[in-house]
C-alpha cells in the first residue's frame, strides 16, 4: 500500500490508465526502396490527420471552437510542404529509414523555432515535437494513449495533471486521478474535487509503480493506493465505498438549507468556480453564491486574447445561472508561471512576486477594460461582485477604481446598460494587504482572503516544491493572526469578509474562522455540504472559545492538532 | 509573375489565426506562392516557413506568386492583409 496526499474525497476502483512520455529509440538503418519508404511516411502522416481531426472535433465539442485551435495548427503542420518534401528528399538521397530522417527533421525544425527571441514562437516548437512525436510513433506502430476517447472507466495516473490534459479528457470514464507530485492546491486536486472524483497526489514515483492494466484502489481522503488488491482487500473498500455514498446522499438533505450555527447565526458557504461549466456541481452541491469565479482559464489554453462579447457571454451565463446568488469575479489573475504566450510576458526568475494579475492589468489598461466592460455589461443579469487579485496596497485599489470609473464613463456615453448595484471588492492575499487591511477596508465592498497565495508569501514557502511543501500551512500562528486582524479590521469599517482560499473549505479550520467572525467559505463544491453540516453542530460561543484555544497555541503543528480533535 | 509589396497591419502579425489563414488560403491555389521579407523567401503554404519568418505588425512583405491561377491567388490573398485577417 502507497500513501500520498488525499486531495479529493472518495473511493475509486479501476484498471490504471498511465500517462507517461514514452521514450522512443531511433535507429539509422539503411533501406533498399526510398518508395516503400515514402510510402510508409505518407502512410503514418495520413494516420496522423486522421487522429488529429477526431481530437479535433471532440475537442471541439468539449472545449469550443478557440481551445480546439490547437489542433488545427497540428494539422498545418502536418501538411507542411516544408516539411513533407525535406523528409522524402532525405530518404530518397540518403537511403535512410523514414524515421531517422524524420526524427532529424523535426529536431532542426525544432531548434530553429526554440532559438527565437518571440516567446510564442519558442512555445510553437512544443506543438513542432508534438506533431513530430505523432508521426513517430505511427510510423512505429506504436500505441498512442488518446484520453479523450476511453473505452472503459479508468484511474489516471500521471507525473502531473495540467489543465489541458484534463480539458481534454474522457470524464465518463474517468474515475479518480493519482499522480507523482502536487498538493491539496495544486491543479490536479482542484479539478478532481471540482469533478467529484477521488485524487490522492505527491505519491512521489508512482508512475514507475504501476503499469496500463494494474488495477488499483485509491482512497481520496486517506491518500491510500493499493496496487492489484486481493479480494479481501476489494471487499473491505466496496463496503467502505458504500459507506462514503450513503454518507454523502444523507449530506443531499442539507443541500437547500441555509447555513446556520446552532445558535442561528447564519454565514454563507459559496463555491470556486474556473468556467461556467462548473455551475451544475456548484447548484447541485447547495452553494449560496460563488465566492470565487476564477477567470483566467478565458484567457488559458487559446491563441488570442478573449473578445469582450465571449467574456460577456461567460460571465452572464454564470451571474444567470445563480439566479441572484451572490457572484464573486475575479479579474484577470495570471503571470509567468501560466502559459500565455500570446501575451509575450518577460521570462523572470520569480514570477510569482513577477509582473502578474493586477499589475499587468494596470499596465495593460486595454486588456483590464475590456474585462471591465464585459464584466459591466453582464451585471445587470445577477449579483455581481467584482474583486482585484494581489493588491499589495491602497493606490493600486485607487487606480484600479480609477479605470473603472473610466469604463463607466465609456458605458454611459453609449448608453450601454450596466447594474448601478455591484459591490467592488479585494483578495487579501499579499501580507502588506493584510497588514493594511484597516486603510484598505475604508475603499473597498468587501475583502476575499486568498489563503494558497497569502500562506505562500508569508512564510515564504513554494507549495509546489516537494522539499518543503511540508511547510506550507494554513495553521501557521502567523497566518492566523493576519487572517483574524484581517475579519476585525473589516468589520470595523463594516464591509463582509470571506475567503476563497482552499483553507475555507478545510473542516478543521472552519470552527475558528467561524469563532473570528468570516462572513463567507467558498471552496470547492463537494467541500461544502460537509462545513454546512460542522457549522450547524456549532454555537458562535463554542466557536469562539474554540479560535482563543487554538490563538494561545505556538506551533503549526499543535494547532492542526487540536483542531483536529476538536472536529471528532 | 505577379508580385505585390503589402505590409501587415493587424497587431498579431503574421502569427497563429493570421499565418494559418495565410496557410490555408494559398494552398487553395496551384500556383507556386511566396512571401518575401528582405532576404528571406518562405514558401506560403507552408506553416513553419511563415512562422519563422516572423513577420509583426508593421513589416513590408512581398507577396511573389506565378502559376496557372496566379491572378485568383494574389486578389485571395491580398483580400486576406486588407482585412486585417479579421481582427
Amino acid at each position: 500500500m502507497l500513501q500520498g496526499i488525499g486531495a479529493s474525497k472518495g473511493i475509486a476502483m479501476a484498471p490504471v490508465l498511465l500517462l507517461k512520455e514514452e521514450k522512443i529509440t531511433i535507429s539509422e538503418i539503411n533501406i533498399e526502396s526510398a518508395e516503400k519508404e515514402i510510402e510508409r511516411f505518407k502512410n503514418a502522416i495520413e494516420m496522423s490527420k486522421v487522429q488529429l481531426e477526431k481530437i479535433m472535433k471532440l475537442a471541439e465539442k468539449k472545449m469550443g471552437k478557440e481551445k480546439a485551435e490547437i489542433f488545427g495548427a497540428h494539422l498545418l503542420v502536418l501538411a507542411d510542404p516544408e516539411l513533407v518534401n525535406t523528409v522524402e528528399n532525405g530518404i530518397k538521397s540518403e537511403g535512410k529509414n523514414a524515421e531517422f530522417i524524420l526524427d532529424r527533421t523535426i529536431k532542426t525544425f525544432v531548434q530553429i523555432f526554440e532559438s527565437m527571441d518571440n516567446e510564442y514562437m519558442r512555445e510553437r516548437a512544443a506543438d513542432i515535437n508534438d506533431v513530430g512525436g505523432r508521426l513517430l510513433k505511427n510510423l512505429l506502430g506504436l500505441e498512442m494513449v488518446n484520453i479523450s476517447q476511453l473505452d472503459k472507466e479508468v484511474i489516471i495516473v500521471a507525473h502531473d495533471l495540467a489543465p489541458s490534459d484534463t480539458a481534454q479528457m474522457d470524464k465518463e470514464k474517468v474515475l479518480g486521478f493519482i499522480t507523482d507530485i502536487g498538493g491539496r492546491t495544486s491543479h490536479t486536486a482542484i479539478m478532481a474535487r471540482s469533478l467529484e472524483i477521488p485524487a490522492i497526489v505527491g505519491l512521489g514515483d508512482i508512475t514507475s509503480n504501476v503499469s496500463n492494466g494494474d488495477f488499483v484502489i485509491i482512497n481520496g481522503e486517506t491518500g491510500e493506493v493499493l496496487i492489484n488488491p486481493s479480494e479481501n482487500q476489494i471487499s473491505q473498500y466496496k463496503e467502505k465505498q458504500r459507506e462514503y455514498l450513503e454518507y454523502r446522499a444523507k449530506l443531499m438533505e442539507l443541500k437547500d438549507k441555509a447555513t446556520e450555527t446552532l445558535d442561528g447565526k447564519h454565514v454563507e458557504l459559496g463555491a470556486n468556480i474556473g468556467t461556467p461549466k462548473d455551475l451544475g456541481g456548484v447548484l447541485n452541491n447547495g452553494a449560496e453564491g460563488i465566492g470565487l469565479y476564477r477567470t483566467e482559464f478565458l484567457y488559458m489554453d487559446r491563441s488570442s486574447l478573449p473578445t469582450e462579447d465571449e467574456q460577456y457571454e461567460a460571465y452572464k451565463a454564470v451571474l444567470e445561472g445563480m439566479e441572484g446568488k451572490p457572484v464573486v469575479i475575479r479579474t484577470l489573475d495570471i503571470g509567468g508561471d501560466k502559459e500565455i504566450p500570446y501575451l509575450n510576458l518577460p521570462k523572470e526568475m520569480n514570477p510569482f512576486l513577477g509582473y502578474r494579475a493586477l499589475r499587468i492589468c494596470l499596465d495593460k489598461t486595454e486588456i483590464f477594460k475590456t474585462q471591465l466592460r464585459a464584466l459591466l455589461r453582464a451585471s445587470i443579469f445577477g449579483n455581481l461582485k467584482i474583486m482585484y487579485p494581489m493588491v499589495s496596497g491602497i493606490q493600486e485599489v485607487r487606480q484600479a477604481n480609477t479605470i473603472l470609473e473610466e469604463v463607466k464613463a465609456e458605458l454611459d456615453a453609449k448608453g450601454v446598460q450596466y447594474s448601478k448595484e455591484f459591490e467592488v471588492g479585494i483578495m487579501i492575499e499579499i501580507p502588506t494587504a493584510a497588514l493594511t487591511s484597516d486603510i484598505l477596508a475604508k475603499e473597498v465592498d468587501f475583502f476575499s482572503i486568498g489563503t494558497n497565495d497569502l500562506i505562500q508569501y508569508s512564510t515564504a514557502v513554494d507549495r509546489m516544491n516537494q522539499n518543503i511543501a511540508h511547510l506550507y500551512t494554513p495553521y501557521h500562528p502567523g497566518v492566523l493572526r493576519m487572517i483574524k486582524m484581517v475579519i476585525e479590521n473589516g468589520h470595523k469599517e463594516g464591509i463582509w469578509v470571506g475567503m476563497c482560499g482552499e483553507a475555507a473549505g478545510e473542516l478543521p479550520l472552519i470552527p475558528l474562522l467561524l469563532g473570528m467572525g468570516l462572513d463567507e467559505f467558498s471552496m470547492s463544491a463537494t467541500s461544502i455540504l460537509p462545513a454546512r453540516e460542522l457549522i450547524s453542530k456549532l454555537t458562535t460561543e463554542r466557536a469562539k472559545e474554540i479560535t482563543e484555544k487554538a490563538l494561545s497555541l505556538v506551533t503549526s503543528e499543535e494547532i492542526e492538532q487540536y483542531l483536529n480533535t476538536v472536529i471528532k | 509573375m505577379v508580385e505585390k509589396k503589402i505590409v501587415v497591419a493587424n497587431k498579431t502579425g503574421l502569427h497563429a489565426r493570421p499565418a494559418a489563414l495565410l496557410v490555408q488560403t494559398a494552398s487553395k491555389f496551384s500556383s507556386d506562392v511566396l512571401i518575401v521579407k528582405g532576404d528571406t523567401e518562405v514558401n506560403a503554404k507552408s506553416i513553419m516557413g511563415i512562422m519563422a519568418l516572423g513577420a509583426g505588425q508593421g513589416t513590408e512583405l512581398t507577396i511573389k506568386i506565378s502559376g496557372a491561377d496566379e491572378d485568383q491567388a494574389l486578389a485571395a490573398i491580398l483580400e486576406l492583409f486588407d482585412n486585417n485577417f479579421g481582427e
